[in-house]
């Protein structure tokens, strides 16, 4: 069935809209496949706007994935901004992919990629758009199969009435399975309906169907039990693990937009995992292990990446990325090959501990050294001990001596307000922690031309870490508690004129932390919310907390359960927790523990270079720590000019 | 230090490109074609591109103009074809010249313009045509960054002639074609302002937006009212040393753009 462009109709709204590059695709590396040769068709979404959502690594190295198999086409949609959606609901235009054009409702599947769980209200906007049922029970033979994935899916729960499916972990091979049972029942005829699909996903144990499970509640409302309500659906849900990362070198070919994004570099996931244990990092806690590239693997994916883009920055991502065995001879082999290119290269997450100053002058040969940040996260030795961030402050007053010694000028320092047993001495110590950065830095450097900026946002507790039953703080205590600080930062005569001071105010937190740790009930509060207008939650501008409070207020009480239940309660080890049946390999018991020890202020060691502590997760998933050194060297090319 | 000018296109959907986006994409479109770029001097070195003129986001161009700076001497026409293959299709390169001449921005004298108008009767476009021409001035408003301005639409234009859209174009219902010649001025008069100005004197008011595109911009020649090929000068100025010329789209070869219709 040919399924026709909506451009032509598109292109006359675009005079109207701001910055209409971003709906238009053409993107250089973009794929369009013909319709009618392909039998599995996704359309995969970054829930945000289109500068945002284009450089999502995630998203584009599924569409490349997919895009690479015969008979299966991928193509992308973003969420589109206010202006465009009233004209297209004006002129009935529905939700589109940039690459073709496409109605969304026209592709099998309808893939998802939530990094953060303020997406939600834009996923309904996006299904609304493209005449989608907003609810999974109401879709037909007619709508896609709609599949969440990304870390906010290791909970799933809130947004369980909207998906039909979620898959938790990495999605190379994931993608191919579930391509694999689509294109068998199509090939079939599609016997049994949109039930014997979503029944054929769930039997693999990879893939997550809300709708087969039932959730019972217990009079003081929390979960009695949940349980599959279907045979042959298993109790629990495993993550998907990719091993070997140099088998997956993607993406190959980058995605190069011509509208201006939030990271306009070329990206390469250096390694994947992280085990130094911070208890508040859900993304380390959810991707164990820890596996690397290889420094070979890399230097190719650099080479081509360039040369498929024409980008002048690199950038090496991961969780911690000075961890990698072989950071040294990555950075300075890079900094050696592009040394006349004007390539700049960049490592966006730096331990304190893992920082060294050889490494840093690597990364700044053809870049200026305007700032280096670190995330000591707690500002007391007392809360990193808890927070298992062990970073001591003698470390990061080395640390940042040899920089300012060696030429940089601003430092900045990321923390976390509201952590467990935090009070507010351990808040204000951030303030003394900035004032010695700033008396060392005027010292080592014998200027007052320095600068530390400060910046501070609320803890917000994840589902699958040990702070999974913590109690978050409240949104009052967090700004009171933050109000101080900043006043000590300011009333310093001597210092505070040199350290900036940034913060989030505690109100977004709360309504991130309603959705972290929800269940299905908060299910029509998102809904509530959405159809109030809210869009975009993750902009300032948008993001409306007297909405979310006046949504939940509203929907929330026939059920026993409120905001403060969700966020500022904290949990026991009995209780049955919204995504227990997910299962990220992390053993529950191993997390209690570790919650435990956090009460205790007791640090846990790397399992890279200690003996295992029995996290779970590689006897659970079959995996295991995968890192170097390999010995190998990176050589530079010689360049043909 | 060999400088080279290039005209592009902006074809398409990718004439909703804005020129710092294009900026971005040819410059790394220059990476990509590893061309020897002359840089800046400094702290951030950038690669030596002037940029004359841009046509505003949202029309299109057959006739868009830039010059670059090399630091080694290239083979214009081997350089053109390169860098056309290392944008994405729609910002195409149609014509590259050494520069042999001063002042080139200057040469951009006046631009030919192309207005569709979808759903508007031939008959009523002449005769809203009529009605502009036959005014002194023709006062519009336009937003800017300091406010709303008004100014003169009628002094810049050159010509103004409307036709019947071809009848092999898709789609079926009225639509007239327009072609501009305007004069660069300051304030610069664009299309839109002209459509302004055609609403003002007789309420000439299309149901869609107008497809805008420049087909040339060049040397005016004010008696016949038309716009020569600003590269011409370099052409005739440079030894025997052949560019190959023509994208792969149907306007693309047009290296002398005709300024009447």
């Amino acid at each position: 069935m040919p399924v026709e462009s909506v451009f032509p109709r598109l292109e006359a709204l675009l005079p109207h809209v701001q910055k209409p590059i971003q709906y238009v695709g053409g993107e250089l590396n973009s794929t369009v496949k013909p319709w009618d040769e392909c039998d599995v068709r996704w359309a995969l979404m970054y829930p945000d706007a289109y500068e945002v959502g284009l450089p999502n690594q995630g998203v584009m190295i599924l569409y490349e994935v997919l895009n690479e198999r015969e008979g299966v086409l991928a193509e992308r949609t973003y969420s589109v901004w206010p202006d465009l959606e009233d004209l297209m609901r004006e002129h009935k235009v529905p939700q589109f992919t940039v690459d073709s054009h496409r109605p969304v409702k026209a592709f099998d599947v309808f893939g998802l990629s939530f990094s953060t769980e303020l997406g939600y209200t834009n996923m309904l906007t996006a299904l609304d758009l493209a005449g989608i049922p907003l609810e999974s029970k109401d879709r037909t033979m007619d709508d896609p199969i709609v599949l969440a994935g990304g870390h906010a899916a290791f909970n799933p729960e809130p947004i369980a009435d909207f998906i039909d499916c979620a898959v938790i972990g990495d999605g190379e091979q994931a993608v191919l399975e579930i391509t694999e049972i689509i294109r068998a029942w199509k090939a079939e005829g599609r016997p049994g309906g949109r039930e014997e699909l979503l029944f054929r996903l769930a039997k693999t144990g990879g893939v997550y169907v809300p709708a087969f499970y039932d959730v019972e509640y217990l009079p003081d409302g929390r979960i009695g039990r949940v349980v599959p309500n279907k045979s042959g659906v298993p109790w629990r849900v495993s993550k998907h693990t990719v091993m070997d990362l140099d088998e997956w070198p993607y993406p190959k070919q980058p995605l190069v937009p011509l509208a201006e994004t939030v990271h306009e570099r070329m990206s390469v996931e250096i390694f994947r995992g992280c085990t130094r244990g911070c208890r508040f990092c859900q993304a380390g806690m959810i991707t164990r292990p820890v596996r690397e590239r290889s420094i070979t693997g890399i230097g190719e994916m650099v080479e081509k990446g360039l040369k498929a883009t024409g980008f002048e920055e690199v950038g090496l991502l991961s969780l911690s990325s000075a961890d990698h065995t072989e950071i040294g001879d990555i950075a300075k082999g890079l900094a050696d090959r592009y040394e006349e290119d004007k390539i700049g290269l960049s490592l966006p997450s730096t331990r304190v501990d893992a920082f060294n100053v050889d490494l840093a002058n690597e990364l700044t040969r053809n870049g200026r050294r305007s700032g280096l940040t670190f995330a000591p996260e707690g500002g007391s030795e007392r809360m990193r001990k808890v927070i298992n961030k062990m970073v001591s402050e003698e470390d990061l007053i080395r640390t940042v001596s040899t920089a300012y010694g060696n030429g940089w000028r601003q430092v900045k320092l990321y923390f976390m307000c509201g952590l467990p047993t935090e009070t507010d001495e351990d808040v204000l110590q951030i303030g003394d922690m900035a004032v010695n950065v700033i008396a060392k830095g005027r010292e080592v450097s014998g200027s007052n031309d320095i600068r530390c900026t400060v910046s501070i946002g609320g803890f917000v507790p994840k589902p699958h870490t040990p702070f999974q039953w913590a109690p978050q703080l409240s949104a009052e205590e967090t700004d009171a508690r933050l109000e101080k600080l900043r006043d000590k930062i300011r009333g310093d005569k001597k210092y505070g004129r040199s350290i900036g001071f940034r913060y989030h105010d505690g109100k977004p937190g709360i309504v991130e932390g309603l959705l972290s740790r929800g269940d299905r009930r908060i299910g029509s509060v998102i809904r509530a919310v959405y159809e109030d207008g809210g869009r975009f939650d993750g902009w300032r501008e948008h993001f409306s907390y007297d909405r979310w409070m006046k949504c939940a207020e509203a929907t929330l009480p026939g059920q026993g359960v409120d905001v403060a239940w969700y966020t500022t309660r904290e949990r026991t080890y009995e209780e049955v927790l919204p995504w227990d049946h997910l299962d990220s390999g992390l053993d529950k018991d191993w997390l209690w523990e570790d919650w435990q020890d956090a009460l205790d202020e007791t640090e846990v060691e790397d399992c890279r270079w200690t003996p295992c502590f029995d996290c779970g997760v590689c006897p659970q998933m079959d995996t295991s720590i995968q890192i170097g050194p390999t010995g190998k060297k990176l050589l530079p090319l010689s360049v043909v000019k | 230090m060999q400088r080279i000018r290039l005209r592009y296109t902006k074809r398409g959907r990718l004439r909703f490109t804005s020129h710092r986006d294009f900026q971005r994409a040819f410059e790394r479109a220059l990476r990509r074609a590893e061309v020897p770029m002359a840089y800046s001097a400094g702290f951030t070195p950038h690669p030596k591109v002037s940029y004359a003129n841009a046509a505003p986001t949202g029309t299109g161009s057959e006739a868009e103009y830039l010059e670059i700076q090399l630091a080694e001497v290239r083979e214009v026409g081997q350089l053109r074809k390169l860098l056309d293959e290392s944008l994405p299709d729609g910002l195409d390169i149609t014509d590259a010249v050494e520069a042999r001449t001063s002042s080139f921005a200057e040469r951009l004298e006046a631009s030919v313009w192309e207005l569709r108008l979808d759903g508007v009767e031939p008959a009523d476009a002449e005769r809203a045509v009529a009605a502009f021409l036959a005014a002194e001035q023709v006062d519009v408003q336009r937003r800017t960054k300091n406010g709303l301005r008004t100014f003169d639409a009628r002094g810049a234009v050159i010509r103004l002639e409307a036709r019947d859209a071809a009848a092999d174009r898709p789609g079926d219902g009225p639509c007239a074609i327009l072609r501009l010649v305007v004069r660069h001025a300051t304030p610069a008069v664009r299309p839109d302002d002209v459509l302004s100005g055609l609403r003002a004197t007789a309420d000439l008011a299309p149901p869609v937006p107008a497809a805008v595109t420049r087909l040339a911009q060049g040397l005016l020649d004010e008696e016949s009212g038309t716009v020569t090929d600003p590269l011409a000068p370099d052409r005739d100025a440079a030894p025997a040393f052949p560019t190959t010329a023509a994208g792969p789209s149907p306007a693309g070869g047009a290296q002398v753009p005709e300024g009447s219709a």
